[in-house]
């Protein structure tokens, strides 16, 4: 085996890739051999690092520099500077974006250093697609050991007592469900990984797919030892061809290693593995519309109990969990539920994967220890919020949760805390918002999601939300009467008691939330029909500022409803009758004397 | 009649198509992979193909386009030669997608759900796409293009119209 004296990681995440890493990997390699150095420099693609503004980005190992927005033509520089002479490419170093420190390891960046990295352990460091490169990182050993040395029992013991709860958003204790899985009567049991990811700016479990896809393989395989199930599904969204295209892959070389099949390890425990891609539809992350869609029928959920647990696929018992949650098994059965226990708060344990993004500076993925507060992942991690603005809001738990503000930064986060907060942990999505941003505007933007996504099976959720988002529309476009917020609160809370499954139920949070949290927002806009963000088309003004407008006559000329009038060199004016908001002006006027106000 | 019945699709494909419903044939849950399947053949799912897919597999046809109508990602229109989906999850939408979307609508004259007349281009709203950290996103086919601004739309469409 070739022992190579430097390595060089590429991150091959979504963002990296759609920044160009590619060009820049081809680059490398080509540059490197042209060096000669193709035997003692290693290239090697990663999944997502984790900082994706910054992309594409690399590490240079032994010394794990971290480079940023590396473009082909930094290449040749940081090969002759970095790789022969050892000096650092300092333009391409990270800074610190306030003081504009230049930091150049990867650890010391406050992104990397304040992380605990348990289920993205392995994102961002190897190779997906090399199995060697997991099993070098301890991959597989947990498995070997779970066989050989634990009964089903131990293992179930084991994830109980390591505190570990459901990352998909419910939080529910994931040693018990194994247990009523396992207890469940039944020959044919199935294990189910629910890799939907339907939460709209999310985007942990697609990185752990792509990044590290043999960890996600390696956990069902010992849930199907503990629950005694032979047979796992994978379930994927249709919008992750990357991550479907990795476990493939993964799945493949697992069976040629023994890791997956018959006869694994060489113990008489078989089990193996397969890929369902969903079809676009929000609502088959809830666990029985999933079932339905694997059984192959319309993902209409069902009531529950009975749970997947007892009566799941094909009415067979059925453990599902999540991406990150399976990603955490391999490493409490090496390390042991006590070393696991030492992160987080008392009743969260272990760490949470975030997905952060909108107004922050560094966007991307961060793994923090449940009970890290919102500030030091906004300020700290994120860097705060970009062009000096205010933060103003950030939401957590997609369409099923609400915004934090100012006065909840310092609070711990874990299950609970968040729900006292009037959100909910959720997936891990983190929206982060500023002062432009229009708290009405994003209610509306949320239950328009859910309306579009509700599968019209129960009446609460298929009319309900409906009118609840036609009062939503109303009150941005400045229709809106002061009895309206009562009504939403009403419709809400009606909802919330009596839709059928946790979609239905959810869907009211964030325009309660935005309601509780901003409610001055709503009352400018139903009092004085003004949207304080500049959001709210309905809401605007376009205005021409006579002091700069020339009396060009260009701005008339492309009104499509000839609301702009004035005579050649003197200012116009804007008609507001008239005006359909369109601001084809704003966009033609080249003395930028049309104003939106 | 054979015309009339395939809209002059070649045999071709249908003879995949065949392939895969025999493929999954008797598997318990193997109709919405073989669409999956089948949209990748023929580009959308027209009724003949849905009612071949409804023989082949012994399910009623009621229950195919049942399932069909359910999941977005399944189209029974045809769609151009790159399809453009903007994303439209929340970190793209805070960070002023509904601005690219209409920058692609005048740039291309169609409105979302519609094909250009010389079929060349559909516009969707898709899901989140998982880029959240450059948002706002599109793709055409598989090219992710993040970072958007309104400014940037021509230019991008543009690399597509002379290929
Ligand atoms: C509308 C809705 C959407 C959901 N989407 C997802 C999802 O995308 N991914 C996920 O893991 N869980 C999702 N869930 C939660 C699942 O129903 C289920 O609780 C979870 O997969 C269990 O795994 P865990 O215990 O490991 O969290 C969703 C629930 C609801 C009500
Ligand atoms: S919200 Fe657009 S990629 Fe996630």
């Amino acid at each position: 085996m070739n022992l190579y004296r430097a390595h060089v990681l590429i991150c091959g995440g979504a963002g990296c890739l759609s920044s160009g890493c590619k060009a820049v990997q081809e680059k490398f390699i080509a540059e490197l051999k042209a060096h000669n150095l193709e035997n003692e420099v290693k290239m090697v693609e990663t999944g997502c690092i984790g900082t994706c503004d910054l992309g594409p980005v690399i590490v240079i190992y032994p010394e794990g520099v971290f480079y940023k927005k590396v473009a082909p033509e930094d290449v040749q520089e940081i090969i002759e500077e970095h790789l022969i002479k050892g000096r650092y490419v300092t333009r391409l170093l990270y800074e610190r974006p306030v003081s504009g420190e230049q930091i150049p390891f990867y650890n010391e960046i406050d992104f990397f250093r304040k992380q605990q990295r348990i289920a993205l352990r392995n994102v961002g460091i190897i190779n997906p697609e090399v199995i060697e490169e997991y099993i070098a990182r301890d991959g597989y050993l947990a498995l070997g050991k779970v066989l050989t040395q634990y009964t089903p029992e131990q293992v179930i013991q084991e994830i109980k007592d390591s505190g570990l709860r459901g990352r998909g958003g419910a939080g529910f204790p994931t040693g018990l469900k194994w247990e009523f899985t396992r207890k469940a009567p039944g020959d044919q049991k199935y294990v189910i990984c629910n890799a939907d990811e339907g939460d709209p700016g999310a985007f942990m479990d697609r990185s752990v797919l792509e990044g590290d896809p043999h960890s996600v393989i390696e956990a069902m395989t010992i849930a199907g030892y503990a629950v005694g199930a032979n047979q796992g599904y994978v379930y994927v969204r249709a919008e992750y061809p990357l991550a479907v295209q990795r476990l493939e892959d993964a799945i493949k070389k697992a069976r040629e290693f023994g890791m997956l099949g018959e006869n694994i390890l060489g113990t008489s425990f078989s089990f193996d593995l397969e890929i369902r891609v969903g079809a676009g539809a929000f609502v088959c992350g809830e666990e029985t519309a999933l079932l339905a869609s694997i059984e192959g029928k319309r993902g209409e959920p069902r009531p529950k109990p009975p749970f997947p647990a007892s009566h799941g696929l094909w009415g067979k018992p059925t453990l599902i969990n999540n991406v990150e949650t399976y990603a955490n098994i391999p490493v409490i059965i090496n390390r042991g539920a006590d070393w696991f226990k030492q992160f987080g708060t008392e009743k969260s344990k272990g760490t949470k994967v975030f997905a952060l993004a909108g107004k922050v500076n560094n966007t991307g993925l961060v793994e923090v220890p449940m009970g890290t507060t919102l500030r030091e992942v906004i300020f700290e991690l994120g860097g705060g919020i970009p062009n000096h603005k205010r933060f103003k809001a950030a939401q957590t738990g997609g369409p099923s949760g609400g915004c934090l503000t100012e006065k909840d930064l310092d609070r711990p986060m874990d299950y609970e805390s968040l729900v006292a907060a009037g959100s909910m942990m959720g997936s891990g999505g983190l929206i982060v918002m500023d002062e432009d941003n229009c708290m009405v505007d994003v209610a509306r933007f949320f239950l328009e999601f859910t309306q579009d996504e509700s599968c019209g099976k129960c009446t609460p959720c298929r009319i309900g939300t409906k009118r609840m988002l036609e009062i939503l529309i109303k009150i941005t476009q400045g229709k809106g009467e002061e009895r309206d917020l009562e009504i939403l609160e009403e419709l809400a809370t009606t909802i919330k008691a009596t839709a059928l499954c946790g979609l239905g139920q959810s869907a009211p949070n964030p325009v309660l939330s935005t309601i509780r949290n901003f409610r001055d927002e709503y009352l400018a806009h139903i009092r004085e029909k003004r949207c304080p963000a500049k959001v709210c088309r309905a809401l605007l003004q376009y205005t021409i500022i006579s002091e700069l407008c020339k009396g060009c006559g260009l701005c008339a000329r492309n009104c499509p409803e000839k609301a702009i009038s004035g005579e050649p060199k003197k200012p116009y004016t804007i008609d507001q009758e008239k005006c359909i908001k369109c601001g084809n002006c704003l966009d033609k006027c080249p003395f930028n004397a049309i104003e939106l106000k | 009649m054979a015309e009339a019945c395939c809209h002059g699709i070649s045999d071709e494909k249908y003879q995949k198509l065949d392939e895969i419903i025999n493929q999954y044939k008797g598997k318990p849950g193997g109709l919405i992979p073989v669409l999956h399947q089948a949209q990748l053949i023929f580009g959308y799912l027209p009724k003949e193909v849905q009612i071949r897919v409804a023989e082949g597999l012994d399910i009623p046809l009621s229950e195919v386009y049942g399932v069909i109508t359910f999941y977005s990602f399944f189209s029974q229109k045809p769609r151009g030669k790159y399809t453009i989906g903007v994303c439209l999850g929340t970190a793209c939408y805070v960070k002023g997608a509904a601005e690219i979307v209409e920058a692609l609508e005048e740039n291309l004259g169609i409105k979302v759900g519609d094909t250009t007349e010389n079929g060349e281009f559909s516009l969707m709203v898709t899901r989140c796409l998982g880029a959240c950290g450059l948002a706002p996103v599109l793709t055409i086919g598989e090219d992710v293009y993040g970072r958007l601004t309104p400014d940037k739309i021509p230019e991008i469409i543009k690399a597509y119209e002379n290929r």
